[in-house]
């Protein structure tokens, strides 16, 4: 019940609590409408993996599951830095709470980088689904498959790039409001009665994460054995 | 004396939401819930009549057998702008985005939603797929219907779908954040003393409502989006070329679209069961019950998408136990009429407009219910599949009941949006038109879909011109009815008769403030202590203006 | 649901648990299982992801609320994938050879 930081504090709400525990309940709702989202393109995937069995794992061998594997703990990496840093700003430090939160976009723009590297290699093999994509003796040779199953290596690619690429757009609307979270704790915007931004922001980069969790061995790591 | 009776007279009060602020710029950028129901309000009116009208140009075309007044390309156009306006933005947005948003706040005693802004964010979300809607049907037109279905929509149609994909992603939007809006407002928000067994059953409603918007609304967005990138991109998910699966986007469709049903009807059902009590003087019987059909009609309508794919290719397996799973859903529903017909039930009944608008809602839910039971039916299915039987019984659940309960509830709570009166005659002889306008359009065609007629053909045999005129001129009455309302709306804002802060009387947070409530709704914040619905008592006096 | 303030040793050791499991699913990864890879691939997952909400994300603290919205959230996708999965298991014929 504390109404010392009442500048926090919009008219609509008695107290602050109040305000703090429907800003979080409001961030689940729409981490819940996120898993769905998400879920239909994991449902396309689920029945293709199910119906191409053998496609999809040779086509997965065609990513580098190393620079997936590297990706994995880069991001997780910079889940551990936004705790952090949600952690920093619940303690009221404001400059460790920037530091923290950079060091979280620097991870996230490594993260980036990497997936640029991915894509460009896709783009130079013609692995991009499309009229573009390698024919079909070549797709045979390169991918291992049959030349009749062209089409369904499209699907997977397709699913590839969507997945990813769904998860990449995910982490660029995150970068610039962490940014901006940042220079708003360097200035003292938050303290422990009022830092709910952070801690929001803090709950949808740790959803982002937990997609790219299943992403990592659905579409790098299987076939492998 | 005179005196007396002028201190008798209700008057307006000096302050309220509607004169707190003037101009463009305080509706564009308001933050107040009751203004951006008046937004949505006016959008979603604008909405209606534009696909009525493509409605009536079907109608038209049907009155006569040949295909005579337009191609058969247009005419495919026609239905499917039909549809989608109406779907995307009329009756889903409808009843949550106009009463849900005015009403949810005033009942629960809060000051206004949860998140104002995002409120306003979801009008805007609105408007922009309405934008998006609008320019793909002006150029051009859509011809997929308002299924999308691939691979039609991905490869062969030569419309806008792309752009039209867009509009209905942001119109998905503007839905899930009401649904998030509401969520949080009911568990957050309450005033103290009222706990979830004294809400009314309009929040119970909406509560299950806005867990639909925000665990299915996503995975239309998402479909949209891998039918723009098949479409645009040449990507393949639902590519049969490709080895997709057309099927499969069947199923992501319907894992919405079936439950989108429910965003419209449980809405209504909520306004039904505020109206039933009121006008019976009775609270409403078996209310745990009520309340708790809604969840059960909320989680089982996701169980059951694929009764609309029977005859797609569907295991037959599956499509047994879809079959059995949706006579299930006939148990909440039923449930509610039920106990609203017992509430009536020796209750002191009075046949304002409201009401008869609510015992219309109950005649025609139970029509159309009653057919979704022969359509869950397997081996009838088949045979109606496509036909004007289907397009009637989603038109007595759709459109039937929820504009029935839309009409009600705008005119059992027009006093408190307004603070003035409709006229009472004219507003229960237009909900007469409606109600035989209505079943004058919508039974022919259970008759013409039982014999055979197909849906989405602009020609038909000879032999069934009688029951299409009937159809037709039934659109026509129903089209006199739906504009006398507009009219005297119109003209009551500024010359009805001025309403008390609870004219009829009725129960409920909302009728213990001004008519219309000032921007913060309560003067005082509300506290509650007795029980919901309680019409045993004397009518109380406005407490909290 | 107000602020848990959690030490940061527990924030690492969660780190380094998640760590382990990357190791655990590449190495998974490569050994043969039969049918159980995938199981194996998405339990691995399941229980990194576990970690990360009730940790990282405080829903070990936040509350039967928001513990119950979390859980409806992957209960309803169960509910897509099952049961569009059985659709396909159940048709007697895969796309494979579609008739």
């Amino acid at each position: 019940m504390s109404n010392a930081h009442s500048s926090a504090l919009r008219h609509h709400f008695a107290n602050l609590d109040q305000q703090k525990d429907s800003s979080v309940l409001g961030m689940w709702t729409f981490i819940v409408q996120e898993i769905l989202f998400f879920g239909g393109l994991f449902l396309v995937y689920t029945i293709y993996r199910h119906e191409y069995f053998d496609v999809f794992e040779a086509c997965s061998h065609h990513l580098d599951w190393k620079l997936g594997a590297a990706n994995t703990v880069v991001l997780i990496f910079s889940s551990l830095t936004m705790a952090m840093g949600v952690h920093a700003a619940a303690l009221g430090q404001k400059k460790a709470t920037a530091a923290w939160l950079v060091l979280t976009i620097v991870l996230g723009s490594i993260f980036l980088g990497v997936k640029v590297v991915e894509y460009t290699e896709k783009f130079e093999h013609h692995l991009v689904p499309g009229p573009h994509f390698l024919p079909p003796e070549e797709a045979a040779h390169e991918l291992k498959i049959q030349p009749s199953q062209t089409g369904q290596a499209q699907l997977y690619f397709s699913l590839y790039f969507a997945m990813t690429g769904l998860h990449a757009i995910h982490m660029i609307i995150g970068i610039p409001i962490i940014l901006y979270l940042a220079w708003r704790s360097w200035h003292g915007a938050y303290t422990p009665a009022y830092h709910t931004p952070v801690e929001l922001t803090g709950l949808y980069w740790h959803f982002v994460d937990i997609v790219w969790i299943f992403l990592f061995p659905l579409l790098y790591l299987i076939g492998h054995h | 004396m005179s005196a007396v009776v002028a201190a008798r007279e209700p008057q307006l009060p000096k302050e309220h939401y509607l004169n707190a602020d003037y101009g463009v710029r305080s509706w564009l950028f308001t933050i107040d819930h009751k203004r951006i129901a008046l937004l949505y309000l006016a959008s979603v009116t604008f909405m209606f009549f534009l696909g009525g009208m493509y409605a009536a140009a079907i109608r038209l075309e049907l009155v006569t057998p040949p295909g005579d007044m337009f191609s058969s390309e247009t005419y495919n156009k026609l239905f499917t702008g039909h549809g989608v306006l109406m779907v995307f933005f009329f009756l889903i947005p409808t009843i949550p985005g106009v009463l849900g948003n005015f009403l949810i706040p005033l009942m629960i005693g809060a000051k206004d939603l949860a998140f104002p802004r995002i409120n306003l964010l979801s009008w805007y979300c609105y408007m922009a797929g309405a934008g998006f809607v609008l320019y793909a049907l002006v150029e051009g037109g859509l011809d997929t219907g308002w299924t999308f279905y691939t691979p039609y929509s991905t490869s062969f149609s030569n419309t806008n779908v792309i752009l039209a994909g867009v509009g209905i992603f942001f119109a998905g939007f503007s839905s899930i954040l009401t649904g998030l809006n509401f969520i949080v407002t009911i568990h957050k928000m309450r005033a103290p003393g009222l706990t979830w067994f004294r809400l009314p059953l309009f929040v119970w409603a909406h509560y299950a409502t806005s867990l639909i918007q925000i665990l299915g609304t996503p995975v239309i967005a998402v479909t949209i989006l891998l039918v723009a990138l098949e479409r645009g991109f040449h990507f393949g998910f639902f590519d049969p070329a490709r080895g997709g699966d057309p099927i499969l986007f069947q199923h992501l469709f319907w894992f919405y679209s079936h439950p989108a049903v429910y965003i419209m009807i449980l809405p209504a059902m909520g306004v039904i069961s505020e109206l039933v009590a009121c006008f019976s003087r009775k609270k409403i019987f078996g209310y745990g019950f009520v309340a708790g059909s809604s969840l059960a009609i909320a989680v089982l309508g996701f169980l059951v998408w694929a009764h609309h794919m029977f005859v797609s290719g569907l295991s037959v397996y599956a499509s047994l136990i879809f079959s059995a799973i949706s006579f299930l859903v006939a148990i909440p529903s039923a449930i509610k009429v039920f106990n609203w017909t017992a509430t009536l039930y020796r209750g002191s009944v009075s046949w304002q407009t409201p009401m008869l608008y609510a015992v219309g809602f109950i005649g025609l839910f139970v029509i159309g219910g009653l057919t979704g039971l022969f359509l869950a039916a397997l081996g009838l299915d088949v045979h109606v599949t496509d036909t004007y039987f289907i397009v009637a019984h989603f038109h007595y659940v759709m459109v039937g009941s929820v504009v029935m309960a839309y009409m009600g509830g705008l005119h059992f709570w027009w006093p408190k949006i307004t603070g003035r009166h409709y006229p009472e005659w004219w507003a229960r002889v237009s909900a007469v038109i409606i109600f035989v306008g209505f079943n004058l359009t919508f039974f022919p065609q259970f008759i013409l879909g039982y014999l055979g007629m197909p849906r989405r053909y602009h020609y038909y045999p000879d032999e069934f011109q009688v029951l299409n005129v009937m159809s037709s001129a039934g659109a026509s009455i129903l089209a006199v009815g739906y504009m006398i309302p507009m009219v005297y709306f119109a003209w009551s804002m500024r010359y009805g008769r001025i309403a008390t802060a609870n004219p009829w009387p009725a129960t409920g947070l909302e009728w213990q403030t001004a008519s219309p409530p000032p921007t913060e709704n309560f003067a005082v914040t509300p506290t509650v202590d007795e029980e919901v619905y309680d019409y045993t008592r004397p009518p109380k006096e406005p407490t909290f203006v | 649901m107000s602020d848990h303030v959690v030490s940061p040793k527990l924030y690492v050791a969660i780190f380094l648990a998640l760590m382990v499991l990357t190791a655990a699913t590449v190495w998974a990864a490569g050994q043969d299982f039969g049918a159980y890879n995938t199981a194996v691939a998405v339990g691995i997952a399941v229980t990194k992801a576990t970690l990360v909400i009730l940790f990282f994300m405080h829903v070990r603290w936040g509350g039967k609320l928001v513990q119950l919205f979390v859980a409806s959230g992957f209960i309803w996708l169960g509910i897509l994938l099952a049961i569009t999965l059985a659709d396909y298991v159940s048709r007697g014929w895969s796309l494979t050879n579609a008739p």
